[in-house]
């Protein structure tokens, strides 16, 4: 049985119909990575499986349990945890103390600490004092990241972490991925840079329109087909 | 010495005015509720103390102990059931209920201890004074200060040392992905207004023994605790401290020069210190 999986997902924002009937699954150890044009619902899913939306009980299962209706605090206490879209990182928080709420609805030891994430991230200890958001656009992304692991998750949700960085700093990020992979969690990587995406991952959903349109182990997937799933057949 | 007299008078009345802010200055940092009913909560902790005092014969000081914790559920529960209801993208609905609520607070309190002006029986120590050079000061006034130092110096020890004070600045900058982190943000606003209704209980502990009160005294103290909040600037407890010092010896200096000016003095400092700053003495740099 997956970790992780979601069973015909439907979300909405008001009369907005986002996604139609989403169907994927992670397993234990694995990573999986979405892709999609902008719009396809890639962070609608994010935000039902994190629980910032909230569905249908069964449509969405952790560990055999239903946790579709539970809030962000519940889900992230069972040990899902997300790297928001756009960082989200607290103003009011300095870095440390950033990383540090991090832990509030779920304390358990493991891999992730203060420690190992200095380790992970140099750079944020030198920066620990300084408010969160004084920080480079890719410092932000590795504090988002570092607190999101900080409560050890089984799940790490990563909504598009390469958003609005320049390249050599999407590498210094991506650089982390095999590490945060071998202490042990399991990743969905939410990614426009398909490139990036195929490296770090095991297998691939590609989204339109709030359907998956596609999916395959990254190695057997195509260019071709990506190409299609990405921007609809016609444009082939 | 007549004026170093009263200055210093009118700076420990400014230590009761902050005790009257602190809690509401909590309140509108955390969550951006402007609770019109906070003057009228403090009157209220003021009768819950006397009823104490009078139901069990204990010392005004022990009585408030005692309502210490019936304060913190009341504020826990008038939170969780009913202003988190109302909390959301538009002001007006929060304060529309917290106006209802001094409103039913001050017609209750009426009833059931008729508008009879009460006090607090603080036995020697109303009267009890201290010789400092050359200057007579009042036990009281001087517990006052001291308490209000410590209330401020504790909310700044719980905001910027505890994890509890880290949950309460990350909800306040963006409650969704304080969800996130596990924090419920429900929750943390209970705690907030619970918190702050012990705050509540010490202001009205010192205003209970310093001067008469009634039922409809709580708008009046609103709006010193007000005033003290916007000249120290939103956020910042301190400010709020000093704020609560330039009314209180706006108003014992007016009151020095003519016993009708008190009250006028005072808000006349604050709309001088609004024309000059108008975001407060000490505005938080976020915002």
């Amino acid at each position: 049985m997956s970790l992780l999986q979601t069973h015909s997902l439907t979300a909405h924002y008001g009369d907005f119909q986002a996604l139609f009937g989403v169907d994927v699954h992670l397993d234990e150890g694995e990573t999986v990575a979405i892709i999609g044009a902008n719009g396809a619902g890639k962070s609608t899913l994010m935000r039902s499986i994190s629980g910032v939306l909230t569905n249908g009980t069964d449509q969405v299962r952790f560990d055999g349990q239903p946790i579709g209706d539970l809030g962000a605090d519940e889900i992230m206490a069972r040990g899902v945890a997300m790297v928001p879209e756009g960082r989200r990182l607290f103003p009011s928080l300095s870095v440390e103390e950033n990383l540090l709420i991090g832990t509030y609805g779920r304390k358990v030891s493991g891999h992730w600490s203060l420690q190992t994430i200095y380790d992970l991230f140099p750079i944020l200890k030198e920066r620990r004092n300084h408010p969160g958001t004084a920080l480079s656009g890719g410092q932000q992304q590795m504090v988002a990241i570092g607190r999101a692991l900080m409560s050890n998750p089984r799940v790490l949700l990563c909504d598009e972490i390469s958003l609005g960085l320049a390249p050599v700093v999407i590498k210094d990020i991506y650089d982390a991925v095999p590490r945060i992979q071998e202490a042990g969690a399991s990743l969905i990587v939410v990614e426009q840079d398909i490139g990036q995406a195929m490296k770090v991952s095991d297998r691939v959903y590609c989204m339109i329109e709030g359907r998956v349109t596609l999916e395959g182990t990254a190695d057997t997937l195509s260019r071709e087909a990506i190409h299609d799933a990405y921007f609809g057949g016609a444009a082939a | 010495m007549i004026w170093i007299d009263t200055i210093i008078q009118g700076v420990l009345l400014g230590g009761l005015y902050a005790l009257f802010a602190a809690g509401l200055s909590l309140v509108f940092g955390i969550m951006r509720l402007v609770n019109l009913a906070h003057g009228d909560l403090i009157v209220f902790a003021a009768y819950l103390i006397l009823l104490l005092v009078s139901l069990l014969g204990l010392s005004p000081f022990l009585a408030a102990i005692l309502a210490a914790p019936i304060m913190f559920g009341v504020g826990w529960a008038l939170q969780r059931h009913v202003l988190n209801r109302v909390l959301g993208p538009d002001i007006l609905p929060p304060l529309l209920v917290t106006f209802g609520l001094s409103v039913v607070l001050q017609n209750a309190l009426l009833e059931g201890f008729s508008a009879d002006s009460q006090r607090l029986p603080a036995g020697e120590i109303a009267t009890a004074s201290v010789q400092m050079g050359g200057l007579n000061l009042g036990v009281l006034p001087l517990l006052t200060f001291a308490s209000a130092i410590l209330v401020i110096v504790g909310l700044n020890q719980l905001f910027y040392r505890t994890e509890l004070g880290r949950a309460f600045r990350a909800t306040s900058d963006d409650a969704v992905t304080a969800g996130l982190m596990g924090i419920r943000p429900e929750r943390i606003f209970a705690t907030a207004t619970a918190i702050a209704m012990l705050v509540v209980t010490l202001a009205a502990l010192y205003l209970g023994m310093r001067a008469n009160f009634d039922p409809n005294i709580g708008p009046a103290r609103l709006i010193y605790a007000f005033e003290a909040v916007i000249i120290g600037g939103l956020g910042s407890l301190w400010g709020t401290l000093v704020g609560g010092i330039i009314i209180g010896v706006a108003q014992t200096v007016g009151a020095a020069i003519n016993p009708e000016w008190q009250i006028l003095a005072g808000h006349l400092a604050f709309l001088i210190v609004l024309l000059i700053k108008p975001r407060g003495l000490f505005p938080r740099a976020v915002d």
